[in-house]
């Protein structure tokens, strides 16, 4: 006799998986084409301060950042809770904002230079002091775009 | 012996490497782009040559404390609330008050016969007052203009100012020049 086929109960066909690895490679490649890793470890604390009008900062790569605040919990022990500068991952003094503003401007190509905006990302409870000594040292160091980076916020 | 087939290799798992790599990213990536209160400083050579040749009425002085208060024209305490109003009123200069800032009348490309204000806002802090105070001001200063720039836009070209063109921006902002000085402050 001709072999039977089995009738009723047939299993649900599998779900061709094959392609997936290629859709999440895609998405993968998308996130890292899209986002900069975050490079630098923050040695300082930043709560920032919050204003109304602020801008967004356009061209990351134009973009340099100084720091400062008072250092976080793992560097109190050795660095004390007065506020510190911190440029690229290390603790400075104004005086070296001059060779940081000049290494990060090489960074960039001629026609770039001159929009080079340095962004300034203090936290709220620092003094001035600290603050007019870095304006000086950036106005010396031809850096004259700068930014106050704050939280946006509706109203306070 | 027989020739087998090449095994296949099992790519089940493979999507699971790619979900890995990809959370791995979107953890250690930040998108969010910083904003902030923008300021060009003063070169360092001509460093303080243009606060002198200025007629007092043209500058409100706005000095901040070692307690962050704030002072205005050297003889009155405000909040922070108030100084955009009062940062407006000087700069607009309306009623043309000879004790306000001069208002001139320029013609510019588009607008026609303007008033455009020379005021200027000198900002003074020691170094003892707190940063926090310090962009509370500053971001009061910018709203009085940005206010101003607005209702110039609205006037001369029916929208916002943030939605205006290139173009329209540079116009607005020559007819409404943000003039903030930070003269080095005193001890």
């Amino acid at each position: 006799m001709a072999v039977m086929k089995k009738k009723g109960k047939k299993s649900a066909p599998a779900i061709n998986s094959g392609s997936l690895p290629d859709i999440v490679f895609m998405l993968l490649f998308f996130f890292m084409v899209t986002t900069s890793t975050r490079d630098v470890d923050m040695r300082v604390r930043t709560e920032l301060p919050g204003a109304t009008e602020t801008q967004k900062l356009e061209k990351k790569s134009l973009v340099s950042y100084i720091y400062v605040g008072p250092p976080t919990d793992q560097y109190v022990s050795k660095w004390g809770d007065r506020p510190r500068i911190q440029l690229n991952t290390d603790y400075s003094n104004p005086n070296q904002i001059l060779a940081y503003i000049a290494a990060e401007k090489d960074k960039l190509n001629e026609a770039e230079r001159f929009q080079m905006t340095v962004s300034l990302k203090v936290d709220k409870h620092v003094k001035m002091g600290i603050i007019t000594d870095i304006k000086e040292k950036l106005r010396e160091a031809n850096a004259l775009k700068i930014c106050y980076v704050a939280q946006k916020v509706i109203a306070y | 012996m027989s020739k087998r087939a090449n095994p296949e290799i099992n790519a089940g798992s493979m999507a699971d490497i790619a979900f890995l790599l990809l959370i791995f990213f979107l953890v250690t990536t930040s998108m969010n782009t910083d904003s902030g209160i923008m300021r060009t400083l003063p070169p360092f050579d001509e460093a303080e040559q243009d606060e002198i040749k200025m007629k007092k009425r043209n500058i409100l002085f706005v000095s901040i404390n070692n307690n962050d208060k704030i002072l205005l024209n050297l003889n009155e305490y405000v909040e922070v609330t108030e100084i955009k109003d009062r940062a407006k009123k000087f700069i607009l200069n309306m009623a043309g008050d000879p004790t306000l800032p001069e208002i001139d009348i320029k013609t510019i490309e588009g607008l026609g016969n303007i008033r455009v204000s020379k005021a200027t806002i000198s900002l003074q802090n020691t170094n003892a007052t707190s940063y926090d105070i310090y962009v509370k001001v500053q971001n009061e200063l910018t709203r009085a203009y940005n206010e101003i720039r607005n209702e110039y836009a609205n006037k001369y070209y029916g929208k916002q100012f943030a939605n205006l063109d290139e173009e329209e921006v540079k116009t607005i902002r020559t007819a409404v020049p943000l003039r903030i000085s930070e003269a080095p402050p005193k001890l």
